[in-house]
């Protein structure tokens, strides 16, 4: 086989179908149209044809981060390239892994301003974890694997392989690499071992120890061993936004979401413990605030992290691990069972006597008597009604904060939102992505009315596939983070936060086939949600919630501000 | 502080503008940059000199180090090394400073290369402090045109920066 000769065409196809892909998302167009002529002729993947590129590489973005696989996308030349770019730095914020593949035109049109000609390697270089330009067709099945190889490995990241038209006509022999090796690319696996030792002693010697974990929990599959872990050592436990999941929410050692808008038991802690073990998390404005304030309470810092520049950037670390936070717990966790310290009982005790008073003022409350329906209260139900096993992704703003506060996610990969980037229009193709991946799974959209209509073009594409996702928008008729911050710190004066004019969410849900349903009352609440994942099982279920628009997020840290200076009404 | 940062890295387009986006990406300051293949033509080798405190150049290093393209990068400035930069200037020497064009050139080392009835050009290599040394001596208006390379450097004995 290896003697045959394919194009560039059916080399993309092939390399997808020996890289073991099922589901590619894209969009087609002149510089990629051998590429889909070869996808026409195959069967070992699945294409979805999206609405706008942009939602291609967001429905792989979510592929991938609700199965740990690499999601593809294809897009064409041009502009099909630049409306990928959205997609591909709200993936490389979030450390997704991700294959793009970009036609590009001709080689020789190459830098003559050509029709639809971009400069994609340039444009998508900051965004990306790295990115390719297939110069010879020769080269071009070893770039795919290495695309797929950086993108899996290390931190994980998006990766551009743009391909111009006349490679993929050209022929050459195919052989797809069993694996490649870099040797500019090496990334560490194994923690130092002499670090994990010092690092389980000193969170052994804690008189107030607290562990906060992020992203790299879930996307460095570590969820098993932190849970053992702390379960183990019956410490504290909270998580970032892009954390939620890698330790039971509902679990009495969790101290809920930190941060900007985390409770005040886990902000408090985070603040006041004297060892604090970070694992996968970076300490980013939004978690940590002010780096200052954090500072100004002394404590040991240990931080396992696979990518070393993630350490000691923000916040100076006193016993720093690279390596994969899998492998660095369970070694951790080794020691702790073989007993090479003891916990000082007491002064835990003493420290959770604390946390408990900080948890009793229950920072989360809300009006739960108010005739208008409450945010909180729409996800509270959602939660209850899909046994908290859906996977729930979201747009960004309010609505984001309120699902991330009130669905405690018990499991790794099922909360699924753009943390780093804050993409509005993330969230309807990503449940498109997740869906495709989990076809008998419930899959719920929580979206605002403004963030929805950034990507509502797909909802066509989820007629097309039969996605029978349940799109909870949590309509409250403003633009509501940007409203929240008008209202505390620019004087009520509410620039540009209100659309006067919105569809009807209920029409326009029926004109791309759905069902749309409109919930105006607090007691309707849950018979829609019942309606939607029962007797509407099989549908795309568009609830247009009407929610009280004076609500705002609670707690809030402003920004700049530090830990323990948060607004709680 | 003043550092100098080299990096060996693979020789392919592109890799130039890696280097220098993370900088400007990051806001890192690069007060020069030089950089050609080696004797392996598959690595190019690059100088940096960047300025900033130890957090910034751990960062710094720990970015590039980031890079799919770079092989290996040493912060020179750690341990013994030497630098080197070659700048060409021309001078005006007419008339009376011609002679003492000649002299100056002579002092520091340097060579002339290019002559014309009314100019010098000077060959210098040194340290940048050397040839800032130079600038500083002659005077301000007798210089026409100047263009430096940036500096060059390498660790000294058996401080060896190799795959």
């Amino acid at each position: 086989m290896a003697d045959m000769e394919l194009t560039g065409a059916e080399i993309v196809v092939r390399c997808l179908r020996d890289e073991g892909i099922k589901h590619v998302f894209g969009y087609p167009g002149g510089a990629v149209l051998n590429i889909y002529d070869e996808i026409y002729k195959q069967t070992a993947f699945e294409h979805i044809l999206v609405r706008h590129e942009q939602a291609a590489v967001h429905a792989a973005d979510a592929y991938a981060r609700s199965t740990g696989l690499v999601g593809v996308a294809i897009v064409t030349s041009g502009p099909g390239a630049t409306n990928a770019v959205t997609g591909i730095a709200t993936a490389y914020m979030d450390s997704i892994p991700m294959v793009v593949i970009s036609g590009q035109v001709p080689t020789a049109a190459i830098g003559q301003d050509a029709f639809q000609e971009v400069d994609t390697v340039g444009i998508t270089r900051p965004c990306v974890k790295h990115n390719f330009l297939v110069k010879d067709v020769r080269d071009l099945a070893t770039t795919i694997k290495k695309a797929f190889y950086i993108a899996a490995t290390g931190r994980p990241g998006p990766v551009v392989v743009d391909v111009p038209k006349d490679i993929t006509q050209h022929t050459c022999a195919y052989e797809y690499p069993a694996f490649v090796s870099m040797r500019s690319y090496n990334p560490t696996s194994k923690g130092h071992a002499g670090q994990i030792k010092k690092a389980v002693q000193m969170l052994l010697e804690a008189k107030r120890p607290m562990i906060y974990t992020g992203g790299g929990v879930v996307l460095g599959n570590a969820a098993t061993q932190v849970t053992e872990m702390v379960r183990l050592l019956g410490f504290p436990i909270t998580s970032t936004l892009m954390g939620l999941g890698g330790y039971p929410a509902p679990d009495v050692l969790f101290l809920g979401m930190l941060g900007m808008h985390g409770t005040i038991e886990a902000n408090m802690a985070m603040q006041h413990c004297d060892v604090l073990l970070a694992v996968g998390a970076r300490f980013d404005d939004r978690v940590i605030g002010n780096p200052k304030h954090f500072a100004k309470e002394a404590r040991r810092i240990i931080h396992i992290d696979v990518d070393p520049s993630s350490i000691s950037k923000r916040v100076r670390v006193d016993v720093p691990i690279v390596g994969e936070v899998a492998q660095v717990v369970e070694e951790m966790l080794k020691q702790i069972q073989a007993g090479i310290g003891q916990i000082d009982q007491t002064a835990l005790k003493a420290w959770w006597t604390q946390i408990e008073l900080w948890r009793v003022q229950d920072c989360m409350k809300y009006d739960r008597s108010s005739s208008r329906i409450k945010p909180q209260y729409v996800i509270e139900k959602l939660y209850e009604v899909t046994g908290g096993q859906a996977y729930v992704t979201s747009d960004v703003g309010q609505h984001q904060m309120w699902a991330a506060q009130y669905y405690p996610f018990d499991q790794p990969r099922r909360w699924i939102n753009s943390g780093g980037l804050g993409t509005m229009g993330f969230g309807l193709p990503a449940a498109m992505g997740v869906q495709m991946a989990h076809p008998g799974a419930q899959v719920a959209c929580v979206t605002g009315e403004g963030s929805i209509q950034m990507n509502i073009q797909e909802l066509s594409t989820c007629k097309e596939w039969k996605l029978p996702i349940k799109v909870i928008l949590l309509n409250n008729g403003v633009l509501g983070m940007v409203r929240q911050w008008q209202q505390f710190f620019y004087e009520e004066r509410y620039a540009e936060s209100h659309m006067t004019s919105l569809p009807d969410f209920v029409k326009l849900a029926e004109a791309y086939g759905h069902v749309g349903l409109l919930v105006e009352k607090p007691e309707d609440v849950e018979t829609a949600l019942r309606d939607a994942f029962g007797k509407y099982k099989d549908r795309l279920v568009f609830i247009n919630f009407l929610t009280d628009p004076g609500e705002n997020v609670f707690p809030m840290i402003p920004a700049g501000k530090g830990l323990s200076e948060m607004i709680l009404v | 502080m003043r550092h100098i940062i080299s990096l060996l890295m693979e020789n392919e387009a592109g890799a130039l503008s890696r280097v220098a986006g993370l900088f400007s990406a990051r806001g890192y300051n690069i007060e020069s940059l030089t950089v050609a293949p080696t004797e392996d033509a598959t690595l190019s080798r690059m100088t940096i000199v960047t300025r900033g405190s130890d957090d910034v150049i751990e960062q710094i290093t720990k970015q590039l180090n980031k890079l799919i393209d770079v092989v290996k990068v040493q912060d020179l400035s750690d341990g013994s090394h030497i630098e080197r930069e070659l700048m060409l200037v021309k001078v005006r020497a007419s008339g009376e400073i011609r002679e003492e064009m000649k002299r100056m050139a002579d002092i520091f080392r340097g060579r002339i290369i290019d002559v014309s009835d009314k100019t010098y050009t000077i060959e210098l290599t040194g340290p940048g402090s050397k040839l800032d040394a130079f600038l500083g001596a002659v005077d301000a208006t007798a210089i026409v045109e100047t263009v430096r390379t940036g500096a060059s450097g390498i660790g000294r004995g058996d401080r060896i920066m190799k795959i």
